[in-house]
């Protein structure tokens, strides 16, 4: 037998377990999922807990009950992988060995990389909110939260889920106003980017929202380190912001066992060909989702639509032909704007976010930068979604190609 | 697509000013883009323009992580080098492309 070994079973390591699953012949194929835990975030969800949208409840299941019954599920903790010799091996000593390898073990908050974020003040007054364990802190500062600087700091790129900042300090003006305090609570955004977003069209309607409420944007600031006894943030440049509340996306790294094996930048990521996801050092290993290096977003819209082209290239090389499927970069993300509202984006490697419908042109329903009551439904709908049809790989009405039909240029 | 004209040189440039070829770019012209930026090379800019250019043809992605990982230069250094935005104002210096975010 020859096997298929898929490290990491979040979004898009379990939609690619249930797409071989199918499509590899398994008389001649095993295929085995390692991970080091069998918990399954709602990872979109996360955005959620701090303004006590979702409870923590909401966005827990076990990893091993999205993964197929005819694949090998295993907890283990990776000490490193051997690319010369096939292998990878387990804290523990054991080996496993691959004829194909796909890595998929995403991308890791950390947070210990910026001087003065991890000490006395984290998750005191100092959190992020793309653990679990960060949102659910998060949650028990803000619902006390009586006033004062409210900073949201982006630290590197690229990072995860790009657009989850912005969103919450949308919902932070949602919340706050709520409140009946929005008067005394400052919102402020930092970012190393020259501008909210930086595509030109999805910055401009993007910037006019933060604009509209009042959330002041600083940008090119890239974040030397925190001081925890001052309660300042400052930059490289030397400008400083002062917080009381702060809130951070921290440097986003591949995970730390890659570093020895030679397939990754120096971020950590897995170095690929953007078109077919196949290793640029070695013909049998392929990264997805976020692990990969792919120039676009971090975010499960990209995994999911990256697992349809690289399945078909699984099957290829398996076969023992060259991959020839190409991925476009396809991205689509809801943006959720507070007050019950909504937008969407959706662009690929070349074209940037524009307005329009989606996904059926001109029909819709959902109205791309447009800020709408049906996308934020679409946005907690798709919580349902993506536990009953993403991940077990069922059928979706979108397409995994980007298309420009149903846009206008803008 | 736009010209424009560096110590003598015609090269070709986008709409922000980034050079569109880097094979038409020499010291001459990163000193003259220099300047318009207000800025004196030293042999110390020329040492980090060149490890930009590399990277960029091996077709290697850039941060200022990146940067300052390399051994070139580190971070706080960068930013004396190029005050303010230093990835955006070396790579225009040094002909290679704006790095792309992907957002």
């Amino acid at each position: 037998m020859k096997k298929v070994v898929i490290l990491g079973a979040g979004t898009a390591g379990t939609i690619m377990a249930n797409k071989l699953a199918k499509m590899l012949d398994r008389k001649e194929w095993e295929i085995e999922v390692l991970d080091r835990n069998n918990i399954h975030y709602y990872q979109p969800g996360f955005l959620f807990i701090p303004f006590g949208i979702y409870s923590p409840k909401d966005v827990v299941k076990k990893k091993d009950a999205f993964i197929p019954r005819n694949v090998k599920f295993t907890v283990a903790d990776i000490l490193s992988i051997d690319a010369e010799e096939n292998v990878v091996n387990l804290v523990g000593g054991e080996a496993i060995r691959y004829d194909i390898l796909i890595v998929a073990t995403g991308t890791v908050p950390t947070p210990s990389e910026t001087p003065g974020l991890v000490g006395e003040r984290w998750y005191k007054n100092i959190f992020d909110f793309y653990t679990f364990e960060g949102a659910v802190a998060l949650h028990d500062y803000l619902k006390d939260f009586r006033g004062g600087k409210l900073v949201m700091t982006i630290t590197e790129l690229p990072y995860k889920c790009p657009i989850a900042p912005l969103e919450f300090v949308f919902l932070a003006d949602a919340f706050f106003a709520k409140k009946g305090i929005r008067d005394k609570v400052e919102i402020i955004y930092t970012t190393p980017m020259s501008g909210a977003f930086t595509k030109p069209v999805a910055t401009k309607m993007l910037s006019s929202v933060l604009e509209e409420k009042n959330i002041t944007v600083v940008t090119d600031f890239y974040v030397e380190g925190v001081d925890e006894e001052k309660n300042i943030i400052r930059s490289y440049d030397g400008r400083e912001v002062e917080f009381d509340g702060l809130v951070v996306v921290p440097v986003n790294l591949g995970e730390e066992f890659l570093a020895s094996s030679g397939l990754v930048d120096d971020m950590n990521y897995v170095q690929v060909d953007k078109g077919t996801m196949q290793s640029v050092h070695k013909p049998n290993v392929f990264a997805i989702g976020d692990a990969a290096n792919l120039p676009t977003s971090k975010a499960g819209s990209v995994a999911h639509f990256a697992a349809d082209v690289l399945a078909e290239n699984i099957v290829e090389y398996a076969n023992g032909k060259a991959p020839s499927h190409q991925f476009d970069g396809h991205a689509n993300c809801f943006i959720e704007t507070g007050h019950g509202k909504g937008t969407l984006i959706d662009f690929d490697y070349t074209n940037e976010p524009l307005p329009g419908m989606y996904p059926l042109p001109g029909i819709g329903p959902m109205k791309l930068l447009g800020v709408t009551r049906l996308n934020h439904w679409g946005k907690l709908a798709f919580k349902l979604i993506y536990w009953e049809f993403l991940l077990k790989n069922r059928r979706l009405p979108v397409s995994s190609k980007f298309s420009l039909a149903g846009k206008k240029k803008v | 697509m736009a010209q424009k004209e560096y110590a003598g040189v015609m090269v070709d440039v986008n709409d922000e000013g980034y050079l569109e070829n880097a094979n038409q770019w020499t010291k001459e012209v990163a000193a003259a883009i220099a300047k318009e930026n207000n800025l004196e090379l030293t042999d110390k800019h020329y040492h980090v323009l060149d490890f930009l250019r590399e990277r960029v043809a091996k077709g290697e992605a850039l941060t200022i992580r990146s940067v300052g990982k390399s051994g070139v230069v580190d971070i706080k250094g960068f930013y004396e080098l190029f005050p303010g935005a230093p990835l955006k104002l070396a790579t225009k210096i040094a002909g290679v492309k704006k790095p792309l975010s992907c957002v």
